[in-house]
């Protein structure tokens, strides 16, 4: 029992920073119909960025949101790469991420190394159900259903949130009532830097990250947006925590190195169960 | 208010549209006609920034408007509705015609974001605002339907609502009457007289002749990319070269 409510909770923590990647995934989609392969290095890097900024003695808090704010920044100039140029199609626009993506593999090794670094976290843990919890881990999943109710108020809500949603919907229809289709991509790519540098910053101080961490973060990430047909953060957050849950009851009653794996299979599984959803939304 | 000097443009070597010079006053109803394949939409995709000029250029209210973005265009009051449906098809009719609305009020998108405070009674402005236009397009009943559920007919109508959202300086309609019943037509005829009437600078593209002999004080009539005639419904449709055009050469020559 506490080792089921052990894997449960930490299955948790890790699916809310699937969950993020893969709004970060869902966002940028919506927008430019691009799927973002440097999301996965966002997160590591600010993970990296959280553990520099508090190693140098900034403050908790402080470190961690300079490390997501420029994890933001490096969005945006990735979404200026990627989308950038006016008439560049989703394709093209994919492999210049894939790009990126090898590139700030590269820039991460060099910067910090090859071996995994974990910044300090929430220290402590507390006992839920007879199990002994690290509180890290709670935070992570709180902090992840705050960041989704501010999406849901920022799209439901705000002139942004709705231009994003138009955007998205008829591009064409937007640019006819003065939407700048453009900087609407850009935004969604800054917001999925934030995002990604947001699951890095939380999910780094309990899974150590190195610079080979991505493709699996990514992995992980995109199978839960592929869970919210690219399309719904909603069920993106669902995706990820299951898909979070199920790795690690696998990992605790199986073997640890099953986890990406578990992941490739579900998305292999979700996608093709729901491969005529995909093809109607591509039809639109 | 629109001022079209000599443009061209075409494509590989047919052209669309050539040495098109209009000037379309403030607060004008200015119909153009011609037959299929004259240029008349691409004419409209020339001034709402969906395709660019080769030559010539292109000016709102003395401004140059031809290299700008559609989007620029849009927020500087160009507004279109084209025939086919070009709406948010996820969002209800409401959320629809409040984008129109929201891209012309506010200024900065992020700034625009930031201003919580206000943002509720502007949210509510906006959306008195949108059920105002649903209202003028006989829509209102259905504004928190999805836009997709409309048929073709009223999703045209859910479009002339969007753009009278942003409160256009001058409205292109694309063929608005194709595909309505005649009690459609008379309610469109009635809309379009009001706008018109209360200070909007209209140019109407339409099949239906009569349509706009009956609303429009002036005619603009293309032909293979030229304009071969602009003045009043009589002097154009009495005009030998417009006779010519819609009845085509050959027509022409049999009626000799």
């Amino acid at each position: 029992m506490n080792e089921l409510v052990g894997y449960l909770v930490s299955g948790v923590a890790l699916g809310s920073s699937f969950a993020l990647i893969g709004s970060g995934f869902v966002v940028v989609h919506r927008v430019t119909r691009v799927v973002n392969f440097a999301q996965g290095s966002l997160a590591v890097l600010g993970g990296m960025l959280s553990a520099s900024l508090l190693g140098g003695r900034l403050p908790h808090g402080v470190g961690e949101l300079v490390a997501v704010v420029v994890c933001g920044a490096v969005g945006l100039l990735m979404g200026i790469l990627a989308v950038g140029r006016r008439g560049t199609p989703p394709l093209i626009s994919l492999i210049v991420t894939l790009g990126i993506s090898l590139l700030a593999s590269a820039a991460i090794i060099w910067l910090w190394g090859q071996d995994p670094v974990s910044p300090p976290g929430l220290s402590g843990s507390m006992t839920i159900l007879g199990a002994s919890v690290e509180r890290q881990r709670l935070l992570v999943l709180v902090a992840t259903l705050l960041t989704f109710a501010a999406l849901a108020l920022v799209f439901s809500r705000s002139y942004l949130g709705k231009a994003l949603t138009a955007s998205a919907s008829n591009p064409f229809a937007a640019r006819m009532v003065g939407i700048d289709v453009r900087r609407m991509g850009l935004v969604a790519f800054a917001l999925a830097g934030v995002l990604g540098g947001l699951a890095g910053v939380l999910v780094a101080p309990t899974n150590a990250l190195s610079f080979s961490s991505d493709l699996p973060l990514a992995l992980s990430g995109f199978a839960a947006a592929v869970f919210g047909g690219l399309t719904s953060p909603l069920r993106t957050l669902v995706g990820g925590l299951c898909l979070g849950v199920a790795g690690q009851l696998t990992a605790g009653y199986l073997n640890g190195s099953y986890q990406t794996e578990v992941a490739l299979l579900l998305m292999l599984v979700i996608m093709i169960a729901r491969s005529k959803s995909f093809v109607a939304e591509e039809a639109k | 208010m629109l001022t079209i000097d000599r443009v061209s443009r075409h494509y590989g070597g047919v052209y669309a549209n050539r040495d098109v010079t209009l000037r379309v006053a403030d607060g004008e109803l200015r119909g153009i006609i011609g037959p299929n394949g004259a240029g008349k939409s691409t004419l409209f995709n020339l001034i709402a920034g969906h395709t660019r000029p080769d030559a010539g250029s292109i000016s709102l209210a003395g401004q140059r408007i031809d290299r700008l973005p559609a989007h620029s265009r849009a927020r500087l009051g160009v507004a279109i509705v084209f025939q086919g449906a070009r709406l948010f098809p996820g969002m209800s009719l409401l959320e629809n015609v409040m984008v129109g609305a929201h891209s012309r009020t506010r200024a900065g998108v992020l700034a625009a974001a930031l201003r919580t405070p206000y943002q509720r009674r502007e949210e509510r402005e906006t959306q008195a605002l949108a059920a105002d236009c649903l209202e003028r397009v006989g829509l209102l009943s259905w504004a928190a339907r999805p836009a997709d559920s409309l048929p073709l007919g009223q999703q045209r109508r859910l479009q002339v609502a969007r753009a009278l959202a942003g409160r256009p300086r001058l409205l292109l309609l694309d063929e608005p009457a194709s595909g309505l019943r005649s009690e459609e037509r008379s309610q469109l005829a009635e809309l379009i007289t009001e706008l018109h009437r209360t200070g909007t600078t209209i140019l109407l593209v339409e099949h239906d002749v009569g349509m706009v002999t009956s609303l429009a004080q002036q005619i603009a009539v293309l032909d293979l990319g030229r304009v071969i005639a602009d003045g009043t419904p009589d002097e154009v449709t009495s005009d030998p070269a417009v006779v010519k055009a819609y009845l085509g050469t050959g027509a022409h020559h049999a009626a000799r």
